[in-house]
């Protein structure tokens, strides 16, 4: 059977050891950097990559080629290339892997790229939670250098080429490139008004090209094996391979990296081998909290990026939560929301206080205050957060919460209406009920009730008082007889 | 350290390299030798790969095994970290996962020593871009 | 991952790049309307060139000054453009050629409805008891798109109150709109306030939260007089004020600056410009001050001090005199002072030690005024009206005090003196045009002209030509001194001497300035700096101008007509300040002066950050 995983971004991935350069080039590694220096001309090379149909793998999926372009044609004294590293996704951790398990690559491909666009700096912007990731590409930057594939007259070319490292203190907003580089530069890390784009004016002013660390690891390759071994993977409009972090509840938690096209279905149930002790599945989060959440419906459709977009979700940076019966929608689409909260900047109002507004509605419904007047003003208000808000974290960030409307409602309506979660993850709306016909009266779980919300005779059939109970759930755990259950 | 100046030099290196690597996984070649590589990314290190790199190490050495221990990055399998792959010359590199020091010691003795099957052997799943 | 990229936008941007420089006029449709603008013209501009009014919450603009303020942050002032995903920002976004869009749509309407409902939720319903009611912009946005209720409540952000000298953050009302920040950092480059913690509790604040107070804050109050809500307002001293009126042990002196009876007229509905300076004096005595005196008056004793200081500076520099320090700085704004004891200790010996007017007048008051009315100093209290939120805290220095009694107890800013006639329910246009009171009520047009940026030196320039030469001028106008741009060289001929004046209002242009100094890229004899935009007219305790320039313009333009129109015009023939020296000080920097009327200055650039 054909292996339905190809590793072009994880190719050394496992492989190499990423402290020793010699394996890096064994592995036909700066090998690109030397072909583009020598035998190509920067808009030649910026052809190869424009032909290939690589797109922004950080999530937004602009065409890399076209990027490089525009940077190129801005004229300036200086120009900057920038590795965005900062991956903040909860979940995502394919761009720690590659520079874990593979910096050579990224540092080939931000050499490439300052050729291309006539940039003699680069930038890495990571997080200071990846110490391991910075030691590793400090190690490689140094090898680089001493090497010759760093510094000055990099392979007796005359091109100049130098890398920094700069590092973000884990903000999600910060993956935001001119949030990005206001952060590099010293500043708040906020994002502006496009325009101007970075590609005109970034860092301190100058062009800047940023694209992030899945992209860059595809570059060299492109590079070696010509634009059209790489264009001949994918679908029509997105080329190549993506790498997901399968996370949840499946059963081969861990990084795939596949061709665009292949199917949900195909990689939660061939590659990641189903869910766990055979749960039913439910849906998928892909994009992480800006994405959304996809159901069974969903699960043919190729993945690219723009049928995730069709879908009500998005590609991301590549996070790919599955869920299951015991998953509330409800409160999913609430823990999305409270990691925006807290990620938001708070430098345009509808992200600053719309979300805010958003989690607080969720609260009220997971916490079975919900009226149906809150179903409406949470599509709206979702709506306005949309179109109103200044940069993409507060433009996705309502998505887990219109894909679940969507996708979901009937669960919405059932928290709001019925004062049920069907997945008992709600606890304001649990109900904790003994079953006569099956109590035997033995007491264990009045005298195990923290509150002492059970009453009984011995040898009658308990109850629990709903106004006293606090849901902790220790009283079905005790019981011996499953005469307990949850409502 | 060797500064590379060219292309010419750097695509020379590359082969001289290459035609190492293959001669130590040539049983042929008397200079072979058994490889083990640890996955020794954050969450590797994170799920104990660090101790199992060390003992392969010492009890390789120990026991008079002549092999080469490296690290290397994330293999992927994050459900069975820790992770390492074992390449014995003339045969495929076999990957075996949630290797603990008391699995690493059944992987000496059993799949290095006597070529016997052990358990927890991972098989690829992926195509390589040289295979694509 | 959702560092989304609008990728018709950038496209559309691609394209205008290999364009650029070939147009110059935009045509697009706003609301159905054809409009042509300017190529980099926003919409909220070219939307105002054909009568379409986009609101806007967060903008702000000083025009003719330099001042923006565009952080597209409040999202009020959405529109739509057709062929984009998501609503644009007017103040920011650039017209293109063919850019249909729609400010008034449904779906612009409830979006910009919405946002402001949200802004709402998260502001404390505090109105009737705010010191911003009614003037406040967020208060007349509620009520421009009439919201009534809130659909969306909960949680507010909730901070520390901080009180100073001079200001009082209250920043639960704060949304955030940045404007003070920019004031702070871009226009004043004085760096004490930024947004700081992140999302829902993000909010403008000294760095680590600390206290204004232990901030490098030179109490400027231009943050104060361009916050739209009442988030930052002056620390008010009326309640005071009313107290020492009440008080029959006391007898209540006020001074009024030259800027205020330039802009007083309009917390009372009269146009900007309007000279008030009657109405003024008539409403302070109705409010029950015993002595009604003015600032111009010190102002006049300033520049003997002052221009006989530059003088003398002068003199021993063209004698060789190595030791001299050169040029002089002008020395009567407290914000400015405040600013080079924080930034350039270095050169806190260059500024003339003379005191400021308000500082000049409290003891002329206490120790000569006083003992003429046969009264202990602590029976006087010295009240004055300010254009400025400074003067409060100048007052209250310690080298200000004797014996702890301040020389001037209470400066009230123009604002909080309108709100006292007001609420004294005294009909300030009715009242009749009154004079003040003698001695310290009469001034020349020199001292009247210290309100707006230029007028110190140029009162300077005249007194110190007629000493210096010993000749009469022959026109006392010296327009080459005047205007608004930032900085402003100037060359006087001193009967063949020619001396070299610079000129700078604003903090931020009063560093390079300075920077130039230290740089040696500019040499200059006398410079005057204002701390505010436009001089002491666009102070912080002014009148607010909700960023209308034109206002500074006209009251900048009554001082000068006030100017005009004094039949003295020169402060060295002020009768009163001759008489002044003849009685009780003798001569300027003589003894008497040096000890009542000059001062010295500190150096504040360490201990900012040290906690007590």
């Amino acid at each position: 059977m054909a292996k339905k995983q190809l590793r072009i971004a994880l190719r050394n991935c496992g492989v190499i050891d990423p402290e020793r350069i010699e394996e890096y080039i064994e592995r036909d590694g700066y090998l690109a950097l030397g072909k583009v220096l020598t035998e190509l001309s920067p808009e030649a090379a910026i052809e190869i990559i424009k032909k290939s149909g690589l797109r922004g793998r950080g999530g937004g999926g602009f065409s890399t080629g076209l990027k490089w372009d525009i940077t190129r044609r801005v004229k300036a004294d200086q120009k900057y290339v920038v590795c965005n590293a900062d991956e903040g996704d909860p979940g995502a951790f394919m761009d720690r892997s590659v520079l874990e398990g593979d910096p050579h690559s990224v540092i080939e491909a931000m050499a490439i790229n300052g050729y291309c666009t006539g940039a003699s700096k680069g930038l890495v912007y990571i997080r200071a939670e990846y110490p391991l990731a910075i030691e590793r590409l400090k190690i490689a930057m140094k090898q680089a250098s001493e090497w010759g594939f760093l510094g000055t007259n990099i392979l007796g070319t005359g091109f100049n080429f130098e890398i920094e490292i700069r590092y973000g203190a884990g903000a999600f907003v910060c993956g935001e490139e001119t949030a990005l580089i206001h952060s590099m530069e010293g500043l708040r890390g906020e994002p502006t008004v496009k325009p101007p784009f970075p590609s005109e004016s970034g860092y301190l002013e100058k062009p800047t090209n940023v694209n992030n660390v899945e992209t860059y690891a595809n570059v060299p390759v492109i590079i070696n094996k010509g634009w059209e071994w790489f264009a001949g993977i994918g679908t029509e409009k997105s080329k190549g391979t993506k790498v997901f972090a399968l996370a949840g509840k499946i059963n081969k938690v861990g990084l795939i990296e596949v061709p665009m096209g292949t199917t949900l279905r195909e990689v939660i149930f061939e590659i990641g081998g189903g869910l766990q002790d055979g749960a039913t599945f439910k849906a998928v989060q892909t994009g992480g909290p800006s994405g959304g959440c996809l159901m069974e419906k969903h699960l043919d459709i190729p993945i690219d990026y723009d049928n995730l977009i069709a879908a009500g979700s998005m590609m991301g940076s590549g996070g790919m939560i599955v869920m299951d019966d015991a998953n509330c929608m409800v409160s999913i689409a609430k823990f999305y929301l409270e990691f925006t909260v807290e990620e938001s900047c708070g430098k345009c109002s509808p992200c600053r206080i719309g979300n805010k507004r958003l989690f607080e509605l969720l609260e009220k419904i997971t916490g079975g205050n919900g009226t149906p007047e809150d179903l409406d003003k949470l599509r709206n208000l979702s709506h306005v957060i949309k179109d109103t808000s200044l940069c993409g974290l507060g433009q996705t960030s309502p998505n887990p919460v219109l894909s679940t409307l969507e996708n979901f409602y009937e669960e919405y309506r059932e928290h709001v209406f019925d004062k049920k979660c069907r997945s008992s993850v709600c606890k304001s709306l649990m109900m904790y009920i003994i079953d006569a016909e099956k109590c035997i009266g033995c007491t264990l779980c009045a005298r195990n009730c923290p509150v002492n919300a059970i009453t009984g005779e011995r040898k009658l059939a308990h109850y629990i008082d709903p106004e006293k109970c606090i849901k902790c759930g220790a009283c079905m755990e005790k019981c011996k007889f499953g005469a307990i259950f949850i409502n | 350290m060797t500064r590379i100046t060219s292309l010419k030099d750097l695509q020379r290196l590359r082969d001289d390299l290459k035609a190492q690597t293959s001669a130590r996984s040539d049983k042929a070649n008397p200079d072979s030798i058994i490889q083990v590589k640890v996955a020794m990314a954050t969450c590797g290190i994170a799920s104990g790969a660090r101790p199992v790199m060390d003992y392969m190490k010492e009890e390789l050495e120990k026991r008079n095994i002549h092999a080469l221990v490296t690290q290397t990055g994330c293999m992927c399998y994050c459900y069975a970290e820790p992770t390492i792959e074992v390449t014995i010359p003339g045969k495929e590199p076999v990957v075996f996962g949630f290797v603990t020091t008391k699995k690493a010691d059944e992987i000496i003795e059993r799949y290095i020593r006597k070529g016997e099957t052990v358990e927890g052997i991972i098989a690829r799943d992926y195509e390589t871009i040289d295979s694509k | 991952m959702w560092r989304m990229y609008g990728e018709m936008q950038i496209r559309r941007n691609f394209y205008q790049l290999m364009r650029r420089d070939e147009m110059e006029m935009i045509h697009l449709t706003i609301d159905g309307k054809p409009v042509t603008a300017e190529k980099g013209t926003t919409i909220l501009k070219a939307a105002s060139t054909v009568g379409v009014d986009i609101p806007t919450l967060c903008y702000f603009e000083l025009r003719d000054l330099g001042i923006e303020n565009k952080p597209g942050g409040c999202r009020i002032c959405v529109v739509e453009v057709e062929g984009r995903r998501n609503l644009a920002p007017a103040c920011t976004t650039k017209v293109e050629n063919g850019m249909v869009v729609n400010t008034h749509n449904i779906r612009v309407l409830n979006a910009r409805r919405t946002v402001l409902e949200l802004i709402l939720s998260d502001h404390p319903a505090e109105c009737l008891t705010c010191a911003k009611n009614g003037n406040c912009e967020l208060q007349s946005m509620a009520q421009q798109l009439g919201v009534r209720e809130l659909p969306y409540t909960g949680e507010q952000s909730t901070y520390r109150k901080d009180t100073s000298p001079a200001i009082i953050r209250d920043v639960d009302k704060c949304i955030m709109c940045r404007r003070c920040e920019m004031m702070c950092n871009e226009v004043q480059t004085v760096g004490a306030l930024s947004a700081v913690n992140r999302g829902f509790m993000a909010v403008v604040a000294p760095a680590f939260e600390m206290n204004l107070e232990k901030s490098t804050c030179t109490y400027c109050g231009q943050c104060v007089s361009v916050c739209p809500t009442g988030a930052l307002t002056e620390v008010d001293h009326s309640r005071n004020v009313i107290n020492a009126l009440a008080d029959p042990t006391k007898t209540v002196v006020v001074q009024t600056a030259p800027a205020v009876r330039a802009a007083l007229g309009e917390e009372f509905g009269l146009a900007p410009g309007t000279l008030v300076t009657g109405k003024m004096a008539a409403a302070l005595r109705r409010l029950g001050f015993n002595y009604v005196f003015d600032t111009d008056f010190a102002a006049d004793l300033t520049i003997m001090e002052e221009g006989s200081e530059l003088l003398d500076r002068l003199s021993r520099y063209l004698k060789g005199d190595k030791t001299v320090k050169l040029p002089m700085l002008t020395s009567c704004c407290p914000g400015w002072v405040n600013f080079f004891e924080h930034y350039f200790p270095e050169l806190r010996d260059i500024p003339s030690t003379a005191k400021s007017p308000q500082q000049m007048f409290g003891p002329i008051a206490k120790e000569y005024f006083a003992k003429k009315l046969g009264i202990d100093r602590k029976n006087m209290i010295v009240v004055s009206i300010m254009p400025c939120l400074a003067k409060k805290y100048e007052c209250q220095r310690e080298e200000f005090k004797v014996n702890g009694d301040p020389d001037v107890n209470y400066s009230l800013s123009t604002r909080e003196l309108a709100h006292l006639i007001k609420s004294a329910n005294i009909d300030f246009d009715s009242l009749p045009e009154e004079g003040f009171d003698n001695p310290m009520g009469e001034s020349t047009g020199a001292s009247v002209i210290f309100g707006t940026t230029g007028g110190v030196i140029e009162a300077a320039c005249r007194t110190a030509y007629e000493l210096y030469t010993g000749k009469k001028l022959k026109k006392v106008d010296f327009k080459e001194l005047r205007g608004f741009e930032n900085i402003r060289h100037a060359t006087i001929d001193f009967d063949g001497l020619p001396i070299k004046i610079g000129i700078a209002h604003g903090l931020g242009n009063a560093r390079k300035l300075l920077e130039d100094i230290k740089e040696g890229r500019n040499q200059f004899h006398a410079i005057e700096i204002m701390a505010c935009p436009g001089g002491c007219i666009g102070g912080g305790g002014q009148p607010y101008h909700h960023g209308d320039s034109e206002i500074l313009k006209q009251r900048a333009a009554a001082l000068y007509r006030e100017d005009e129109g004094k039949a003295i015009r020169k402060s060295h023939e002020n009768p009163f300040i001759i008489e002044l020296y003849k009685e009780f000080l003798g001569k300027p920097l003589g003894e008497k002066s040096h000890h009542l009327l000059h001062t010295k200055y500190f150096d504040k650039s360490a201990g900012v950050f040290v906690e007590e």
